[in-house]
Protein backbone atom coordinates (compact mmCIF):
# COMPACT_ATOMS: atom_id res chain seq x y z
CA UNK A 1 0.00 0.00 0.00
CA UNK A 2 1.47 3.28 -1.07
CA UNK A 3 0.14 5.64 1.47
CA UNK A 4 2.86 8.21 1.72
CA UNK A 5 1.57 10.21 -1.20
CA UNK A 6 -1.94 10.73 0.18
CA UNK A 7 -0.59 11.81 3.54
CA UNK A 8 1.93 14.19 2.03
CA UNK A 9 -0.67 15.74 -0.22
CA UNK A 10 -3.16 16.01 2.60
CA UNK A 11 -0.50 17.64 4.72
CA UNK A 12 0.16 20.24 2.03
CA UNK A 13 -3.54 20.88 1.67
CA UNK A 14 -3.90 21.42 5.39
CA UNK A 15 -1.09 23.97 5.31
CA UNK A 16 -2.52 25.69 2.30
CA UNK A 17 -5.95 25.83 3.83
CA UNK A 18 -4.75 27.26 7.13
CA UNK A 19 -2.70 29.92 5.40
CA UNK A 20 -5.40 30.81 2.94
CA UNK A 21 -8.16 31.07 5.50
CA UNK A 22 -6.06 33.53 7.45
CA UNK A 23 -5.20 35.71 4.50
CA UNK A 24 -4.83 39.31 5.43
CA UNK A 25 -3.87 38.45 8.94
CA UNK A 26 -0.48 39.81 9.70
CA UNK A 27 0.48 37.38 12.39
CA UNK A 28 1.84 34.25 10.84
CA UNK A 29 2.45 32.87 14.29
CA UNK A 30 -1.23 32.08 14.61
CA UNK A 31 -1.15 29.84 11.57
CA UNK A 32 1.78 27.94 12.94
CA UNK A 33 -0.11 27.51 16.20
CA UNK A 34 -3.14 26.19 14.37
CA UNK A 35 -1.07 23.68 12.45
CA UNK A 36 0.64 22.68 15.64
CA UNK A 37 -2.70 22.07 17.31
CA UNK A 38 -3.86 19.86 14.48
CA UNK A 39 -0.63 17.89 14.77
CA UNK A 40 -1.08 17.67 18.52
CA UNK A 41 -4.44 15.94 18.18
CA UNK A 42 -3.05 13.51 15.65
CA UNK A 43 -0.02 12.76 17.81
CA UNK A 44 -2.23 12.03 20.80
CA UNK A 45 -4.37 9.60 18.85
CA UNK A 46 -1.49 7.92 17.12
CA UNK A 47 0.66 7.27 20.17
CA UNK A 48 -2.32 5.89 22.02
CA UNK A 49 -2.85 3.30 19.32
CA UNK A 50 0.85 2.56 18.96
CA UNK A 51 1.57 1.92 22.59
CA UNK A 52 -1.49 0.00 23.59
CA UNK A 53 0.40 -3.30 23.69
CA UNK A 54 3.84 -2.10 24.67
CA UNK A 55 5.43 -2.48 28.04
CA UNK A 56 5.78 0.47 30.38
CA UNK A 57 8.65 2.83 29.62
CA UNK A 58 11.62 2.88 31.94
CA UNK A 59 12.26 6.58 31.89
CA UNK A 60 12.20 9.73 29.84
CA UNK A 61 15.10 8.66 27.65
CA UNK A 62 13.36 5.41 26.90
CA UNK A 63 10.32 7.36 25.75
CA UNK A 64 12.44 9.59 23.55
CA UNK A 65 14.07 6.57 21.97
CA UNK A 66 10.67 5.17 21.22
CA UNK A 67 9.72 8.44 19.52
CA UNK A 68 12.92 8.44 17.49
CA UNK A 69 12.66 4.85 16.38
CA UNK A 70 9.18 3.39 16.34
CA UNK A 71 7.11 6.53 16.15
CA UNK A 72 9.27 8.13 13.48
CA UNK A 73 9.40 4.95 11.44
CA UNK A 74 5.68 4.66 11.57
CA UNK A 75 5.08 8.23 10.47
CA UNK A 76 8.02 8.99 8.22
CA UNK A 77 9.30 5.53 7.23
CA UNK A 78 12.71 6.14 8.70
CA UNK A 79 14.34 6.67 12.04
CA UNK A 80 15.65 9.88 13.47
CA UNK A 81 19.28 10.10 12.44
CA UNK A 82 20.66 11.59 15.59
CA UNK A 83 19.37 12.07 19.10
CA UNK A 84 21.21 14.28 21.53
CA UNK A 85 20.43 15.30 25.03
CA UNK A 86 21.96 17.39 27.77
CA UNK A 87 20.40 15.04 30.35
CA UNK A 88 18.55 17.99 31.80
CA UNK A 89 15.38 17.77 29.85
CA UNK A 90 16.49 19.00 26.45
CA UNK A 91 16.56 16.62 23.51
CA UNK A 92 17.53 17.41 19.96
CA UNK A 93 16.21 15.12 17.27
CA UNK A 94 17.92 15.44 13.95
CA UNK A 95 16.48 14.13 10.71
CA UNK A 96 18.83 14.44 7.75
CA UNK A 97 16.17 13.83 5.17
CA UNK A 98 12.86 14.88 6.60
CA UNK A 99 9.97 13.45 4.59
CA UNK A 100 7.74 16.50 4.65
CA UNK A 101 10.50 18.69 3.29
CA UNK A 102 11.59 16.26 0.60
CA UNK A 103 9.39 17.76 -2.09
CA UNK A 104 10.83 21.24 -1.59
CA UNK A 105 13.95 22.49 -3.26
CA UNK A 106 17.10 21.39 -1.55
CA UNK A 107 19.23 24.15 -0.12
CA UNK A 108 18.56 27.50 1.41
CA UNK A 109 16.37 29.17 -1.15
CA UNK A 110 13.01 28.58 0.51
CA UNK A 111 14.20 28.51 4.06
CA UNK A 112 11.65 31.07 5.19
CA UNK A 113 8.83 28.69 4.30
CA UNK A 114 10.21 25.84 6.34
CA UNK A 115 8.38 26.58 9.61
CA UNK A 116 4.97 25.89 8.14
CA UNK A 117 6.07 22.48 6.93
CA UNK A 118 7.38 21.60 10.35
CA UNK A 119 4.64 22.97 12.59
CA UNK A 120 2.41 19.95 12.18
CA UNK A 121 5.24 17.63 13.16
CA UNK A 122 6.17 19.73 16.17
CA UNK A 123 2.60 19.31 17.33
CA UNK A 124 2.69 15.63 16.50
CA UNK A 125 5.66 15.05 18.78
CA UNK A 126 4.26 17.22 21.53
CA UNK A 127 0.92 15.41 21.34
CA UNK A 128 2.57 12.00 21.46
CA UNK A 129 4.72 12.96 24.46
CA UNK A 130 1.79 14.55 26.20
CA UNK A 131 -0.19 11.32 26.05
CA UNK A 132 2.78 9.49 27.51
CA UNK A 133 2.66 11.87 30.43
CA UNK A 134 5.51 14.12 29.37
CA UNK A 135 4.79 17.80 29.03
CA UNK A 136 7.04 19.51 26.55
CA UNK A 137 7.71 22.37 24.21
CA UNK A 138 8.79 21.37 20.73
CA UNK A 139 10.47 23.74 18.31
CA UNK A 140 12.07 23.16 14.96
CA UNK A 141 15.07 24.47 13.14
CA UNK A 142 16.25 24.14 9.57
CA UNK A 143 19.55 25.35 8.25
CA UNK A 144 19.70 23.46 4.97
CA UNK A 145 16.79 21.57 3.49
CA UNK A 146 15.82 18.79 3.68
CA UNK A 147 17.50 18.20 7.01
CA UNK A 148 16.00 19.59 10.18
CA UNK A 149 16.21 19.49 13.93
CA UNK A 150 13.46 19.28 16.48
CA UNK A 151 14.23 20.49 19.92
CA UNK A 152 12.17 19.02 22.71
CA UNK A 153 12.20 20.84 26.02
CA UNK A 154 10.66 18.80 28.77
CA UNK A 155 8.54 20.82 31.16
CA UNK A 156 8.99 19.65 34.69
CA UNK A 157 5.80 19.72 36.69
CA UNK B 1 13.35 -7.88 27.65
CA UNK B 2 10.37 -8.96 25.70
CA UNK B 3 9.58 -5.39 24.98
CA UNK B 4 11.40 -5.15 21.70
CA UNK B 5 9.26 -7.91 20.31
CA UNK B 6 6.15 -6.21 21.56
CA UNK B 7 7.10 -3.02 19.88
CA UNK B 8 7.03 -4.44 16.41
CA UNK B 9 3.98 -2.45 15.55
CA UNK B 10 2.22 -2.99 12.31
CA UNK B 11 3.64 0.06 10.64
CA UNK B 12 1.57 -0.25 7.49
CA UNK B 13 -1.65 -0.14 9.41
CA UNK B 14 -0.34 2.62 11.63
CA UNK B 15 0.49 4.71 8.65
CA UNK B 16 -3.03 4.55 7.32
CA UNK B 17 -4.15 5.58 10.77
CA UNK B 18 -1.92 8.60 10.47
CA UNK B 19 -3.86 9.60 7.39
CA UNK B 20 -7.19 8.87 9.03
CA UNK B 21 -6.34 10.87 12.12
CA UNK B 22 -4.91 13.79 10.18
CA UNK B 23 -8.00 13.88 8.06
CA UNK B 24 -10.14 13.82 11.18
CA UNK B 25 -8.24 16.72 12.67
CA UNK B 26 -8.69 18.64 9.45
CA UNK B 27 -12.44 18.10 9.36
CA UNK B 28 -12.63 19.18 12.98
CA UNK B 29 -10.78 22.36 12.13
CA UNK B 30 -13.08 23.03 9.19
CA UNK B 31 -16.14 22.53 11.36
CA UNK B 32 -14.72 25.09 13.76
CA UNK B 33 -13.98 27.56 10.99
CA UNK B 34 -17.22 27.35 9.03
CA UNK B 35 -20.68 27.85 10.34
CA UNK B 36 -22.57 25.39 8.24
CA UNK B 37 -21.92 21.91 6.98
CA UNK B 38 -22.49 22.87 3.38
CA UNK B 39 -19.43 25.09 3.46
CA UNK B 40 -17.37 22.34 5.03
CA UNK B 41 -18.50 19.87 2.36
CA UNK B 42 -17.54 22.31 -0.33
CA UNK B 43 -14.14 22.97 1.18
CA UNK B 44 -13.43 19.25 1.54
CA UNK B 45 -14.34 18.70 -2.08
CA UNK B 46 -12.04 21.49 -3.14
CA UNK B 47 -9.13 20.14 -1.14
CA UNK B 48 -9.80 16.69 -2.52
CA UNK B 49 -9.70 18.11 -6.01
CA UNK B 50 -6.29 19.64 -5.36
CA UNK B 51 -5.05 16.33 -4.05
CA UNK B 52 -6.54 14.41 -6.98
CA UNK B 53 -4.86 16.47 -9.67
CA UNK B 54 -1.51 15.67 -8.09
CA UNK B 55 -2.21 12.15 -6.97
CA UNK B 56 -2.99 10.99 -10.49
CA UNK B 57 0.62 11.49 -11.43
CA UNK B 58 1.82 9.36 -8.58
CA UNK B 59 -0.80 6.81 -9.52
CA UNK B 60 0.15 6.59 -13.18
CA UNK B 61 3.83 6.38 -12.33
CA UNK B 62 3.35 3.64 -9.79
CA UNK B 63 0.74 1.52 -11.46
CA UNK B 64 2.01 1.76 -15.05
CA UNK B 65 -1.54 1.49 -16.25
CA UNK B 66 -2.22 2.64 -19.77
CA UNK B 67 -5.18 4.21 -21.41
CA UNK B 68 -8.61 2.82 -20.51
CA UNK B 69 -10.79 1.66 -23.38
CA UNK B 70 -14.08 2.67 -21.84
CA UNK B 71 -15.70 3.94 -18.68
CA UNK B 72 -16.17 0.40 -17.41
CA UNK B 73 -12.48 -0.19 -17.48
CA UNK B 74 -11.90 3.12 -15.75
CA UNK B 75 -14.31 2.05 -13.02
CA UNK B 76 -12.41 -1.20 -12.54
CA UNK B 77 -9.07 0.52 -12.37
CA UNK B 78 -10.36 2.97 -9.80
CA UNK B 79 -11.82 0.27 -7.60
CA UNK B 80 -9.26 -2.48 -7.96
CA UNK B 81 -6.03 -0.56 -8.37
CA UNK B 82 -6.40 3.00 -7.08
CA UNK B 83 -8.46 2.35 -3.96
CA UNK B 84 -6.37 -0.72 -3.20
CA UNK B 85 -3.17 1.22 -3.56
CA UNK B 86 -4.03 4.23 -1.50
CA UNK B 87 -6.67 3.15 0.97
CA UNK B 88 -6.09 -0.59 1.09
CA UNK B 89 -9.65 -1.43 0.22
CA UNK B 90 -11.35 -2.70 -2.90
CA UNK B 91 -14.81 -1.29 -3.36
CA UNK B 92 -17.21 -3.17 -5.59
CA UNK B 93 -18.47 -1.59 -8.78
CA UNK B 94 -22.21 -1.98 -9.27
CA UNK B 95 -25.47 -0.33 -10.26
CA UNK B 96 -24.49 0.53 -13.78
CA UNK B 97 -26.92 2.76 -15.58
CA UNK B 98 -28.29 1.26 -18.83
CA UNK B 99 -26.27 3.77 -20.84
CA UNK B 100 -23.10 2.71 -19.07
CA UNK B 101 -22.21 6.21 -18.01
CA UNK B 102 -22.98 5.96 -14.33
CA UNK B 103 -21.99 3.51 -11.60
CA UNK B 104 -21.62 3.11 -7.89
CA UNK B 105 -18.61 2.26 -5.79
CA UNK B 106 -19.70 0.34 -2.73
CA UNK B 107 -17.28 0.61 0.18
CA UNK B 108 -17.78 -2.12 2.74
CA UNK B 109 -15.59 -0.25 5.15
CA UNK B 110 -14.22 3.21 4.76
CA UNK B 111 -10.86 3.80 6.47
CA UNK B 112 -11.50 7.53 6.69
CA UNK B 113 -14.27 7.02 9.22
CA UNK B 114 -12.51 4.45 11.40
CA UNK B 115 -12.66 6.53 14.55
CA UNK B 116 -15.56 8.76 13.69
CA UNK B 117 -19.02 9.37 15.03
CA UNK B 118 -21.05 12.26 13.75
CA UNK B 119 -22.58 14.47 16.41
CA UNK B 120 -26.27 15.32 15.98
CA UNK B 121 -25.65 18.94 15.04
CA UNK B 122 -23.67 17.92 11.97
CA UNK B 123 -26.33 15.85 10.27
CA UNK B 124 -25.66 17.33 6.84
CA UNK B 125 -21.90 16.97 6.97
CA UNK B 126 -20.56 14.68 4.25
CA UNK B 127 -17.55 13.59 6.23
CA UNK B 128 -15.64 11.80 3.50
CA UNK B 129 -16.39 14.33 0.79
CA UNK B 130 -12.67 14.67 0.17
CA UNK B 131 -12.84 11.40 -1.76
CA UNK B 132 -15.28 12.87 -4.27
CA UNK B 133 -12.91 15.73 -4.92
CA UNK B 134 -9.96 13.39 -5.31
CA UNK B 135 -11.78 11.27 -7.89
CA UNK B 136 -13.02 14.31 -9.76
CA UNK B 137 -9.60 15.96 -9.81
CA UNK B 138 -7.74 12.82 -10.80
CA UNK B 139 -10.09 11.97 -13.66
CA UNK B 140 -10.05 15.51 -14.90
CA UNK B 141 -6.32 15.15 -15.46
CA UNK B 142 -6.96 12.22 -17.77
CA UNK B 143 -9.53 14.20 -19.76
CA UNK B 144 -12.65 12.94 -18.11
CA UNK B 145 -15.23 15.19 -16.56
CA UNK B 146 -17.23 13.30 -13.96
CA UNK B 147 -19.78 14.07 -11.33
CA UNK B 148 -19.06 12.38 -8.02
CA UNK B 149 -21.18 12.31 -4.91
CA UNK B 150 -22.02 10.25 -1.89
CA UNK B 151 -25.29 8.36 -2.22
CA UNK B 152 -25.07 6.46 1.05
CA UNK B 153 -22.84 6.78 4.05
CA UNK B 154 -22.40 4.41 6.98
CA UNK B 155 -21.77 7.42 9.18
CA UNK B 156 -25.32 8.48 8.63
CA UNK B 157 -26.82 5.12 9.37
CA UNK B 158 -26.75 3.48 5.95
CA UNK B 159 -25.53 -0.09 5.81
CA UNK B 160 -22.81 0.63 3.26
CA UNK B 161 -20.99 3.63 1.85
CA UNK B 162 -21.84 4.31 -1.74
CA UNK B 163 -20.11 6.75 -4.06
CA UNK B 164 -22.02 7.50 -7.22
CA UNK B 165 -20.01 8.48 -10.29
CA UNK B 166 -21.45 9.90 -13.46
CA UNK B 167 -19.52 10.41 -16.66
CA UNK B 168 -20.22 13.84 -18.12
CA UNK B 169 -17.91 14.27 -21.07
CA UNK B 170 -14.48 13.90 -22.48
CA UNK B 171 -12.45 17.01 -22.04
CA UNK B 172 -11.13 17.69 -25.50
CA UNK B 173 -8.50 20.25 -25.01
CA UNK B 174 -5.68 19.34 -22.78
CA UNK B 175 -5.38 22.62 -20.97
CA UNK B 176 -4.68 22.43 -17.29
CA UNK B 177 -7.65 23.70 -15.34
CA UNK B 178 -7.25 26.53 -12.89
CA UNK B 179 -5.28 25.20 -10.00
CA UNK B 180 -7.16 26.33 -6.97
Amino acid sequence: MADEAPFQLLHSEVIQYIYKSAEGETESGRNVTKLENIGFRVGQGLIERMTKDTARFKDELDIMKFICKDFWTCVFKKQIDNLRTNHQGIYVLQDNKFGLLSHLSVGKQYLEHAPKYLAFTCGLVRGALSNLGVKSIVTSEVSVMPSCKFQVMIQKA
Amino acid sequence: MSRQANRATDSKKMNSELFTLTYGALVTQLCKDYENDEEVNKQLDKMGYNIGVRLIEDFLARSSIGRCQDFRETADVIAKVAFKMYLGITPSVTNWSPAGDEFSLILENNPLVDFVELPDNHSTLIYSNLLCGVLRGALEMVQMAVDVKFAQDTLRGDSVTEIRMKFIKRIEENLPAGDE
